[in-house]
């Protein structure tokens, strides 16, 4: 096949997939997919966990019925806490992703954060809530936006791979924090254990919810999903981000300066994984501690493309993700391993990727079949 | 500094700098095909788990061998079906391979945490050669993976570089539509290698869990299998110069032991983000290289690296 008629071929395969099927039903199987594809990938998901379960000889249905209850009814506001850091980290995660800039980084950026905030909390103990926690908000920003800046500028400048220099940042900072948790910043009577003392009282983000532990960062997640949503989708810079992740070359042909924006949003991006570590460990523990992330930082980057990058979805399946994370203690309450989570986390990305793929083949190859048969019969 | 012994630290740092050696082998017979699988992470905890929990089981180290190398392939199976059957993103999809194994080397390796390796790779003296002074106890003094890996480095390298089946593979990964003209089957290709890439990479793994650190613990890899990924960038996709960075990240590990050892007034925690760093500053001097000779920062990677290949024209 001659280069022409290649071109001819897949011209008149795109020219299927928009025309042949009535847009109505392109529309019905659109919605179909965003409905059908998650539902059905979570249960394939829930399945094969079952699956291992029973394989290791434990009771299922018990302990998938229990997880569910416990996260989704009884403990609803322990989830809500837990959707808090995860969906400040993924709105960070899917700015970068925007653009096609792996930031696997945002766990290290979460304790950049978490490291500046702290230090404010010990060294001012005196100051009223009205003062400190604006400060420890900007301290927060600042210390995610540091450990997202090293990547940036060596993917802008030397196109240093940034999903290596993120990782490996992560691992620095856990490092610096169990330095500062082990050394300086251990309380003197705390026992020995590896924790700071406990922050003033002002120091603290408010609850907002009586009897629950949901506090202001919920209101920091909400603002930021929306300042993401207006960056994203309503400024020349977030188109300017779009642009660069759908074809890197047009942009650099279209004038777009891809320098500057790789390095602002891979600083923002840290920024709002900060705030994430900020919020945390000011609103639920109240003092640094050693483990204070559950791995956030890689879970946020599944919500972020679970939700297809989209500020909005991002708090919902944050949401489904906190129960997730919240069942850690549940599932060791009925003797299971909390690796689970992590693992089921794994299994339900792939099914939802796999559901998502499998999908468009299907369109595509119909498509395909399609301009072939009308060949056939011109 | 006085306290350090040279040649221990030398020594040591092959045996540790072999776990990361196997990984990024494994990893640039998997890009050279062009698929580029991120789960090396979790590749390395199961195929060390699954070694360990086989050595336990039978008495076998061999056997253990076996497992991981079977773990890791089972693994990198599933990353192949995702990529190269259905096109998945390439990355995203190796993320959830990490996911996946570390879930699961953290669910079925629970109860073996804390447990010492029934069976290991012992250091075994090669006669002669270890008496000789120096080179001796650095290279003769070694465990079978160590020697395993002296022997695999050449071989790879004459595989990709040197006969018809390399070239293959090399094809597929720069120019998978010119591969697919040839008559060589793309998607194959690509199964073959990540799969075959995916039994080394568990087999690191098991160097760890049967070989330098012969024990079972929790995310016992911290952070090597990335490092791997790393390297290969480093490595230029060229299993002599994965050598040296392998080597370059064991002798790191094995110098800060040795400094917390010899008692350095630098608390151990910044002596033990050193391996880290120091594999930033080998892709930035990777970058940095190329973009002196070039002109520009280029990417050495296969051109066909991270795409996914469906052939469209047959109609």
């Amino acid at each position: 096949m001659s280069l022409k008629q290649r071109v001819v071929k897949e011209i008149e395969v795109q020219k299927y997939l928009i025309t042949s099927l009535p847009p109505r039903r392109i529309y019905l199987s659109t919605a179909v997919l965003a409905v059908v594809t998650p539902v059905l990938s979570v249960a394939v998901a829930l399945l094969i966990a079952a699956l291992l379960l029973f394989s290791t000889g434990k009771d299922a249905l018990f302990i998938l019925t229990e997880i569910f209850h416990t996260s989704f009814i009884e403990n609803f506001s322990e989830t809500v806490v837990k959707a808090i850091p995860l969906s400040l980290a993924a709105l960070g995660v899917a700015l970068a992703f925007r653009a096609r800039l792996w930031n696997i980084g945002a766990e290290g950026q979460f304790y950049g954060g978490v490291l500046v905030s702290t230090a404010l909390a010990l060294s001012f103990p005196n100051l009223p809530a009205p003062v400190i926690i604006p400060m420890m908000v900007a301290g927060g920003l600042l210390g995610g936006g540091i450990w997202g800046l090293l990547p940036g500028l060596l993917r802008a400048w030397l196109d240093v791979n940034e999903i290596i220099s993120s990782l490996m940042l992560n691992y620095v900072a856990l490092l610096l924090t169990d330095y500062f948790i082990f050394g300086p910043w251990k309380d003197p009577n705390g026992r020995n254990f590896p924790v700071t003392a406990s922050f003033s009282d002002a120091a603290r983000l408010p609850v907002l919810v009586d009897g629950t532990r949901i506090h202001l960062g919920l209101v920091f997640a909400i603002a930021a999903a929306g300042v993401v949503w207006i960056l994203v989708s309503r400024t020349k810079w977030g188109f300017e981000l779009k642009v660069m992740g759908d074809n890197l070359k047009a942009a650099r042909y279209a004038g777009i300066n891809i320098t500057r924006n790789i390095v602002i949003a891979f600083v923002l991006s840290g920024a709002l994984a900060g705030l994430a570590g900020m919020s945390e460990v000011t609103g639920v523990a109240g003092r640094l501690q050693q483990n204070l992330s559950p791995g956030y930082g890689y879970t946020a980057i599944i919500i972020a493309w679970l939700a297809r990058l989209n500020p909005w979805a991002i708090i919902l399946v944050a949401i489904l993700f906190g129960g997730l994370v919240s069942s850690g203690f549940t599932m060791q309450r009925v003797g299971v391993s909390s690796g689970l989570v992590t693992l089921l986390q794994g299994i339900v990305l792939f099914c939802v990727l796999g559901g998502e793929s499998l999908y468009r083949r299907l369109v595509y190859q119909t498509a395909l079949r399609r301009s072939n048969q009308s060949q056939v019969k011109e | 500094m006085a306290d350090i012994d040279f040649i221990k630290t030398l020594a040591t740092a092959l045996a540790a700098g072999t776990p990361v050696l196997y990984a990024t082998l494994g990893e640039i017979l998997t890009e050279r095909s062009g698929v580029l699988n991120l789960g090396l992470e979790g590749m390395m905890l199961v195929g060390g788990m699954a070694g360990f929990a086989a050595t336990a089981a039978t008495g076998n180290v061999f056997v253990g061998v076996l497992v991981s190398l079977a773990a890791g392939a089972a693994l990198a199976l599933i990353h192949a079906f995702f990529t190269c059957s259905i096109g998945v993103n390439q990355v995203v999809s190796g993320l959830s391979l990490t996911l996946v194994g570390t879930g699961i080397a953290a669910y079925f390796g629970k109860p073996l945490v804390g447990q010492a390796a029934k069976d290991s790779f012992q250091a075994i003296k090669s006669p002669v050669l270890s008496d000789l002074p120096v080179v001796g106890p650095i290279l003769f003094s070694q465990n079978l993976f160590v020697y395993f890996s002296f022997l695999l480095v050449p071989a790879l390298f004459f595989f990709i570089y040197r006969t018809r089946a390399g070239l293959n593979l090399r094809a597929v990964g720069e120019s998978p539509s010119t591969a697919d003209a040839q008559g060589i089957s793309v998607v194959g290709t690509r199964y073959l290698y990540t799969m075959a890439g995916g039994a080394l990479v568990g087999m690191g793994g098991a160097a760890i869990s049967l070989g330098s650190n012969p024990n079972w613990q929790d995310n016992i890899t911290a952070g090597r299998g990335w490092i791997a990924v790393g390297l290969v960038i480093f490595a230029l996709w060229n299993p002599w110069r994965a050598l040296i960075g392998a080597y370059l990240f064991g002798g790191m590990e094995a110098f800060q032991f040795s400094l917390q050892v010899a008692g350095v007034p630098i608390s151990s925690y910044f002596l033990r983000m050193l391996p880290y760093l120091l594999t930033i500053a080998a892709l930035i001097f990777t970058q940095w290289r190329l973009k002196d000779r070039t002109g520009r920062a280029s990417s050495a990677a296969p051109s066909g690296l991270g795409l996914f290949y469906l052939r469209r024209e047959r109609g």
